[in-house]
């Protein structure tokens, strides 16, 4: 099967308002005729359900949370981005498309970052209209902030909270299509299967989390806005129950899966302390903007950092981009500070951190200044390492945040499944090898608010339905398969937790296929993942049933497929001999430590074709090309 | 660290539950409330028992699903933090530790220490929200919003729906949650058109599903993992009353 990306025609500034004018409409009266499934509720998927549903659809909308407001969303903290230039600093829907085809080194598809650019001013009026309070100057208009990887302030705010009040403010318009029955809302249900029917997608198995019963939701079309899969990695800043199972699913029915091993490890994340630790919390890279990062100039160097005098710091940051200094990108931060601590001047009690400073900004403006601007943050950090970082400086250290991949979509962002799309997180389209700071946001409402409406209206007035009830022969099949699974994990009754076994990938993950990757790491990955693989079969321990709330099923369920995931990002990985964004080989890199792309040979998005037979996938290639932003050697000297 | 806990176990919504006492060994005192529990679940797998249900999802204290009656107090100890973001540190070596669901009517348990919050989603559905439909907004800079005013509408907007305030409530009252969302739209030029309704339609679906009234205990306060301010309840007594007979 050949990839058809379906970037339309003419130039780049045209090509969304000419597809726009060109592709089918359902009338007024007809779209009530039409049903849609939307799996997921976080941003992309709570904007896409409440605009459809405003549209005129019949949308069914489920989560697995018992309300729409708990996705990983909420946990956003620090803005969104959009070029409306109200700083008067040049900035333009260009300058933000470059930035982010750039960040994302070269190998996003440019027609999908214009027109995500070109979107997000309005993104930006819709929330403030929905009442969502971002930051203001005391005239009463919109405030901004710089943000790594640009030289401009086009980043909107809420405090640290920026997720959360967009996610409530998409929520509040998915509620009110709830109220006027447009929406069918169920909670704590778990899409475990995608059912095809004649082809296209056709419906969803979902699990009712509370009594254990599969129930099947039959539409025209589904949408999954179902977040990440870094939870691969064990440890991350993810929510835990953020899963990669709706998309793997879809993916071993046929969904092309789109540069699986391109993963984010966030900069400015507290660093672990323990094995018992659940998880790794975020601090906002906004912190970058007036911290400064650093580590002792002496190898091993363990005073006090109050100690430690001016002279005898390393600014490294600063040191080697004195032009972006501290707001690098995320992937070019991360990488220094795992180079820093790998050779030695790493800080705290493991060795693995690096100090982000705000003792200048604190002289300078204030601890009233900081406090209002990062109060929460500093108090976050103070409860879960109880040091007070208005006093000493925080350490930090990177972790798993994002992931650039996801399925394959084309400019429609339809999946290689006819009537499936995919959206926000889920789908690999606009970040390249690197995601910018401010842009997760962006991409999530921009595909659910001002995308997906239109698209997913073509495809409906042009295919032909049969008539789907959810007693058909594929839903059945689909409930049988998963049932056998469930009684399967429930059955093997062995010695780990499920939380035991997904560790050790974790760490297969983080030692091999994270910050920095070479060919014999990764190769020894792809001997020890099908072992823990049987392991997990063999030796798990689920206590239970099946019939009730069970949270050891839900995550035995889902690390079954972290199993299989993380098997393609090694492949992947192997297969990628360059290095490109948060993807570094260390077999190319330049002398001084950057990225080496090889644009003649990767200059494409990898999509790899499930075959079936244990873990067997087809690569398939598609080309990118730049007629707009020249590639170039990212530079952030 | 070593601590004995009653835990309130029950099977579903209609099976009768009661306290259960289990023992947290060898507790460090920088582990949060859930990783201490997940440490216990370790131990109840690891003897094919079927494990403790809780709540939880983002451990960082923004998504709302974490949410326990620790020793009687709404998320514990602290203030203005939730169960989640709770240190073991707060806690006295060697001591009893009793861990309950949320108690209120309107949560209905769904296992252990789940409860069923959706009563909280109807009151959003009632009202919460601008009628602004996708694309039909103006340019954002059009509608200014006082410094001042932008930041306490933040303060309300902070809110994360966990229930803590009707749990801790003696009449079991959701007030500070429903004024946090009344009041953040009270403050905003955008929330005006609909100002009457929605504070009259979400007192009404409160009412409905079985809440109580606020008898200014200001336990609510207190026990807010935002720290949000009963200053909002007066607001939206005042939008109600506005709403009534102005």
């Amino acid at each position: 099967m050949a990839l058809n990306s379906k970037i339309p025609e003419g130039p780049i500034q045209q090509k969304w308002d000419n597809h726009k004018f060109n592709m089918k409409l359902v009338n007024a009266a007809n779209k009530r005729k039409y049903s849609v499934i939307v799996v997921g509720t976080g941003l992309a998927g709570a904007s896409a359900a409440a605009s459809l549903a405003e549209l005129g659809y019949n949308v069914i909308s489920m989560c697995y949370h018992e309300s729409p407001r708990r996705a990983h969303s909420i946990a956003a903290q620090g803005g969104i981005n959009a070029p409306k230039n109200y700083k008067n600093d040049g900035d333009s829907i260009w300058r933000l498309f470059y930035d982010t085809v750039k960040g994302g080194d070269y190998r996003a598809r440019e027609a999908n970052v214009y027109r995500l650019a070109q979107v997000s001013g309005n993104i930006i009026d819709q929330c403030v209209a929905q009442g969502v309070p971002f930051g203001r100057e005391y005239g009463g208009l919109l405030d901004n902030r710089s943000f790594g990887g640009a030289q401009v302030s086009r980043t909107f705010y809420a405090r640290g909270q920026t997720g959360q009040q967009l996610l409530l403010g998409a929520y509040s318009a998915l509620s009110r299509q709830i109220k006027k029955g447009s929406v069918k809302f169920f909670g704590r249900r778990e899409m475990l299967d995608l059912v095809l029917i004649d082809g296209q997608a056709r419906g969803v198995v979902a699990r009712n989390l509370e009594t254990g019963t599969l129930e099947s939701f039959a539409a025209d079309a589904v949408i999954l806005a179902t977040g990440g899969y870094g939870n691969v990695f064990y440890l991350a800043t993810l929510a835990k129950y953020s899963n990669g199972t709706a998309i793997w699913k879809a993916h071993k029915k046929g969904a092309f899966f789109g540069n699986p091993c391109f993963t984010q490890i966030h900069p400015t994340c507290i660093p672990l302390s323990s094995d018992y630790q659940s998880k790794l919390t975020l601090m906002s890279e906004s912190l970058r903007n007036d911290g400064r990062i650093w580590v002792p100039k002496k190898q091993g160097d363990k005073r006090n950092p109050k100690d430690i005098p001016e002279e005898e710091r390393d600014y490294y940051l600063e040191r080697m981009y004195p032009s972006f200094g501290n707001l690098v990108p995320r992937d070019v931060a991360s990488r220094r500070a795992k180079e820093m601590c790998d050779k030695g001047f790493g800080v705290g009690s493991t060795g693995l951190a690096v100090y982000l400073d705000f003792a200048d900004t604190i002289k300078r403006n204030g601890k009233e200044w900081v406090e209002e601007k990062y109060g929460n943050l500093f108090d976050m950090y103070h409860e879960i390492t109880a040091e007070n970082a208005y006093e000493t400086p925080m350490r930090i250290y990177p972790a798993v945040h994002y992931t650039m991949g996801g399925l394959w979509v084309d400019y429609n962002l339809m999946t290689t499944i006819p009537g499936l799309y995919t959206i926000g997180e889920a789908n690999f389209s606009d970040h390249g090898a690197n995601r910018l700071g401010a842009s997760a946001l962006m991409q999530g409402l921009a595909d659910g608010y001002f995308i997906i409406p239109y698209t997913i209206g073509d495809y409906l007035a042009s295919a032909k339905f049969t008539k789907v009830k959810t007693d058909d022969a594929m839903f059945k099949e689909s409930e049988k398969n998963i049932n056998a699974n469930i009684n399967k994990l429930l059955s093997i009754k062995g010695k780990q937790t499920v939380d035991e076994i997904h560790k050790k990938l974790g760490k297969v993950m983080y030692d091999y296929c994270g910050m920095a990757r070479n060919l014999a790491g990764l190769k020894k990955a792809l001997e020890i993942i099908p072992q823990l693989r049987k392991e997990f079969y063999e030796d798990v321990m689920v206590p239970g049933s099946a019939d009730n709330f069970n949270p050891e099923l839900e995550k035995a369920l889902r690390a079954a497929d972290y199993f299989e995931i993380a098997e393609l990002m090694v492949t992947d990985a192997i297969h990628r001999e360059e290095s490109c964004g948060g993807h570094l080989r260390e077999e190319y890199q330049t002398e001084d430590g950057e990225a080496k792309r090889n644009d003649d040979k990767f200059s494409y998005v990898s999509a790899w074709e499930y075959k079936g037979n244990g873990m067997n996938w087809e690569l398939h290639k598609e080309p990118l090309t730049f007629e707009n932003v020249k590639q170039a050697t990212r530079s952030y000297k | 660290m070593n601590f004995t806990l009653k835990i309130w176990r029950q099977q579903n919504r209609t099976s009768k539950g009661k306290f259960i006492e289990y023992q947290a060994i060898n507790i460090s005192p920088d582990m949060s409330f859930l990783e201490m529990l997940d440490a216990v679940n370790r131990d109840l797998t690891k003897k094919s028992e079927d494990n403790i249900a809780f709540d939880h999802d983002c451990r960082e204290g923004i998504c709302g699903s974490c949410g326990l009656f620790i020793n009687g107090r709404a998320h514990g100890p602290q203030r203005g933090v939730t169960t989640c973001e709770l240190r073991m540190r707060h806690f006295v070596d060697g001591t009893t530790i009793t861990v309950e669901p949320w108690r209120s009517r309107a949560f209905p348990v769904i296992k252990d220490l789940v409860v069923d919050r959706t009563a909280f989603e109807r009151i959003i559905q009632a009202g919460g929200y601008v009628s602004v439909d996708t694309g039909s907004a103006p340019e954002a800079s059009s509608i200014p919003v006082p410094k001042a005013n932008a930041d306490e509408a933040m303060d309300a907007a902070a809110c994360i729906g966990c229930g803590a305030c009707a749990a801790a409530c003696k009449n079991s009252s959701p007030m500070l949650f429903l004024s946090a969302k009344v009041s953040q739209f009270a403050l905003l030029p955008q929330g005006n058109a609909e100002r009457r309704i929605r504070v009259q339609q979400m007192v009404k679906q409160m009412d409905e599903d079985g809440f109580g009234l606020c008898s200014n205990t200001y336990a609510c306060e207190v026990e807010c993992p935002k720290k949000i301010s009963v200053v909002h309840i007066a607001r939206m007594n005042r939008e109600f009353l506005r709403a009534k007979f102005l």
